[in-house]
């Protein structure tokens, strides 16, 4: 029974070995040439196979192992990496995640890979003969490159100036043969070329071109701004030379996207397969780097941090209950030490709480996998783009929020997006913009999700609520648009004509807003029609430790998360209105509910009502209300707790605390007192 | 006492009212002085509310008015037996808990058919030690959620 103790490792990494092989597959999607992205692949599939050779899961291996030759045949040139493959290649991943969850839920990771195999055997063999000719006859033509070696270095300038959108040029000069002081022209022309871009290479090399040792041509690598054209017209203005002939120099050795006006052939076999070895090493030394960075880190268990976790809630709780003792003594060193304490242990909370942190790039890295698939499933083009996935969310925020997003974006590429036909009438490009962005603001963080598609429907929205009874006519009228984009997440609402398999079955953004205001974070939508609709998410930092107001209802105290309150006010009973049999107050120019705690809490009254009322005014997104408390007794950081399993759903309740005199309060789940 | 694991079991008796009950040892995780409950409205009334009992929440059920009993007000006696069943604990308030006794297995006899106002589906059996009567409750039974849902919509 050695490998269990292995196989948690096996896991672990084979997960982070897949998900590299995703991430890395969909680059390669983009930038097939990209010879770097093949190898890490490579690397990625060929760990997996010895790991899951070593710990006997034979299918495992042998599915590796295939997709490991057809990797191997792209990273030698021998196969093009097109769409299809890639399709075998990533369903063969999604075979391996399966694989692995299987053997993670205690099976025996087996499976049947058979067809796959036979599937990459078939590319392998099959397509690489013919795309091996093909790669044949190029050698015979092309041999044109000067530049068959260069170095890490210059590799990586040039793929770093690239990324920028300079250009890479191969600029070849050559010398009228009357030519007399041939140094002084090339140095000419190097002056030239310096002040519009830089000389990352020479052929010959500089000293020999100083010391004239060269026929008539030399060939320099630059890398500049300027066109094609400008560089050449500038160069000639130098006298004495005969011809300048630029073309694109492309790094990655596949073809370049912006042919100049004299397409030539690509470089030679020697040439790719020189970089393929520079490059390998660049990769290397990457990993050597990574490696070293990775050492500062360890891995803990999960288990072991919600340990710590409980631990110091207690002390918190303890925390509370010495500052409160100190406070009855008024003992000065024990009030000095009290304190001192609790900035120690607010330091270890900040600490803690930070290790708990997640970036939120583990639930995103799922997303281009998805969507790539659901944007085939839909015949709709979209580009993805992610922002901010560096992002920290405490880790219980984390496993919740995925199915909520999973749906919010199934949504917005079935509903949102529109086919390319449709878009390209409108007038917008072919291609769907999804953007999904994260950030921190304060102590939320928001998740926004923003599509370029048809925007949300206000007729249909309010037509829809309509004819479900949700609101009248004349209420569709006077409402905003947001209060409208709102009515979508009521249950039982979906706009799309027709029902797909992908969502619209109107049981899904209900849900959504149901999961997100039990983490205590809220969801609003703004949208403007034909261009497109943003899903805006907040969410609180943590959910273990929260800011609330303590209050005290007779003499029953209860806890409001401070996230929910606007402020607090003390109101004369003069100034309360009625309307509708509802008594409101007047705030700041706002009609204002009141909610009497004491009514809904069904609390035992002895005392008679005050002259004066002491409000808290919450809010849940654009509503608000105003509860009305005894008396407001403080602020306070206290730990959430739940009621257990026997006491479940209680209304508006969200859990309860200790307080510094060990007594329980509860939490006020404000969401569901405001309708 | 030693070759009596087959025989007897071990059990916790407490008071209600007039009445002796009795649970098995192996469902008590202790006993606790009664402490300031917190109410959690809108639940169950037997529900009494909530404790913090060494830093857990948990849950108190007030067993009188769960067996339909009269109220009486808490005393020095009264007690709180934290039970655990189905990996929840609860406490139940008893007027009075005393120490572990023995109860020989030909000692019990089948719940009669009506016990003043109790209804017998919680109780599992009777007892009778010299001149004590014990009936042994059945936690999972007055614990049941399946009954809470029912009060809960009878309440509603």
């Amino acid at each position: 029974m050695e490998m269990n103790e292995y196989l948690e490792v096996f896991i672990e990494e084979s997960k982070e070995h897949i998900q590299s092989l995703n991430d890395n597959l969909l680059v390669l999607e983009k930038d097939p040439t990209n010879i770097n992205t093949v190898n890490e692949i490579f690397r990625s599939a060929h760990t997996l196979k010895g790991m899951s050779a070593t710990m006997g899961y034979q299918d495992t291996a042998n599915l590796t192992h295939q997709m490991e030759n057809v990797l191997d045949a792209v990273r030698n040139q021998k196969l093009v990496m097109n769409s299809e493959i890639l399709d075998v290649v990533l369903e063969a991943v999604d075979y391996l995640e399966a694989m692995v969850m299987d053997i993670a839920g205690g099976g025996d990771g087996k499976r049947d890979v058979e067809g796959l195999v036979k599937q990459l055997e078939a590319i392998e063999n099959g397509e690489a003969v013919a795309v091996n000719s093909d790669s044949k006859t190029n050698t015979s033509v092309s041999n044109n490159s000067s530049f068959d070696q260069l170095d890490q270095f210059e590799i990586t300038v040039l793929q770093e100036s690239e990324e920028k959108g300079y250009h890479n040029l191969e600029v070849n000069v050559k010398l009228q043969d009357a030519c007399l002081l041939k140094a002084a022209r090339v140095y000419m022309v190097f002056e030239i070329l310096e002040q519009i871009g830089e000389v990352i290479k020479s052929q010959p090399s500089v000293p020999e071109l100083e010391e004239e040792k060269f026929d008539l041509e030399f060939t320099v690598l630059l890398v500049t701004q300027e066109s094609t054209e400008n560089v050449e017209k500038r160069i000639m203005k130098v006298s004495e030379i005969d011809k300048v002939t630029i073309k694109p120099f492309n790094v990655e050795g596949g073809y370049s996207k912006n042919q100049s006006d004299q397409p030539q052939p690509e470089q030679d076999g020697q040439v790719n397969n020189d970089k393929v070895a520079a490059k390998e090493q660049t990769t290397n030394n990457q990993t050597t780097t990574k490696a070293a960075v990775n050492n500062k880190t360890i891995r803990v268990n999960i288990e072991r941090l919600d340990g710590l976790m409980n631990l110091f809630e207690e002390l918190v709780i303890d925390r509370g209950r010495l500052e409160q003792i100190s406070d009855n003594l008024k003992h000065a060193e024990l009030q000095e030490t009290v304190e001192r304490m609790t900035r120690i242990s607010g330091d270890l909370q900040t600490i803690i709480l930070n290790m708990r942190m997640v970036p939120i790039e583990q639930v995103f890295n799922r997303f281009p996998r998805m969507v790539r698939q659901l944007a085939k499933d839909l015949g709709k083009q979209i580009n993805l783009e992610v922002i901010g996935a560096d992002t920290e969310l405490d880790r219980t925020v984390i496993d919740e929020i995925g199915d909520p997003l999973v749906h919010l974006i199934r949504n917005a590429l079935d509903h949102g997006v529109e086919s390319p036909d449709k878009r390209l009438e409108k007038g917008k490009p072919a291609e769907g913009n999804l953007q999904l962005k994260a950030y921190h603001s304060g102590n939320h963080v928001f998740i926004e999700i923003s599509d370029d598609g048809a925007g949300i429907n206000r007729d249909k929205v309010t037509n829809k609520a309509i004819s479900n009874g949700v609101i009248t006519n004349e209420q569709a009228e006077v409402l905003t648009d947001s209060q409208v984009f709102q009515l979508i997440m009521e249950s039982g609402f979906s706009t799309a004509d027709t029902i797909s398999d992908v969502s619209g079955r109107g049981v899904g953004l209900d849900v959504v807003k149901n999961t997100i205001e039990s983490l205590g974070g809220s969801i609003t939508i703004e949208s403007e029609a034909g261009k497109g609709s943003v899903f805006s998410i907040q969410l609180p930092l943590t959910l273990s430790i929260i800011s609330v107001l303590l209050v005290e209802v007779e003499k029953e105290k209860y806890a409001v998360p401070l996230s929910s309150i606007i402020e607090t006010a003390i109101v004369n009973k003069s100034e309360i209105l009625s309307a509708h049999n509802k008594k409101v107050i007047d705030f700041r120019g706002k009609v204002v509910p009141l909610i009497s705690l004491k009514q809904v809490f069904d609390v035992p009254s002895s005392s008679d009502e005050d002259e004066f009322y002491s409000i808290v005014i919450i809010r849940k997104g654009d509503k608000m209300a105003g509860l009305i408390v005894d008396t407001f007794i403080g602020q306070q950081e206290v730990v959430l707790k739940s009621l257990g399993d026997y006491l479940t759903d209680v209304f508006a309740i969200s859990g309860a605390t200790i307080l510094g005199d060990g007594q329980v309060a509860l939490i006020i789940d404000t969401n569901s007192l405001i309708k | 006492m030693t070759e009596g694991n087959e025989q007897e079991i071990k059990a916790i008796v407490f008071q209600l009212r007039e009445e002796e009950y009795a649970v098995s040892v192996t469902q008590v995780r202790g006993i606790e002085r009664v402490e300031h409950i917190t109410r959690v409205p809108q639940t169950a009334s037997f529900v009494k509310g909530v404790i913090n009992l060494r830093g857990v929440i948990t849950p108190i059920i007030d067993l009188k008015k769960r067996f339909s009993m009269e109220a009486t007000e808490f005393t020095d006696s009264t007690r709180i037996i934290i039970v655990y069943i189905d990996g929840m604990e609860v406490g139940l308030i008893v007027d009075a808990a005393y120490d572990v006794i023995d109860i020989p297995h030909d000692a019990i006899e089948p719940p009669p058919e009506v016990i003043g106002t109790v209804d017998v589906d919680y109780v599992d059996g009777v007892a009778k030690l010299d001149s004590r009567l014990l009936m042994l409750l059945n936690l999972e039974k007055v614990l049941s959620n399946k009954e809470i849902k029912d009060f809960q919509s009878v309440e509603v």
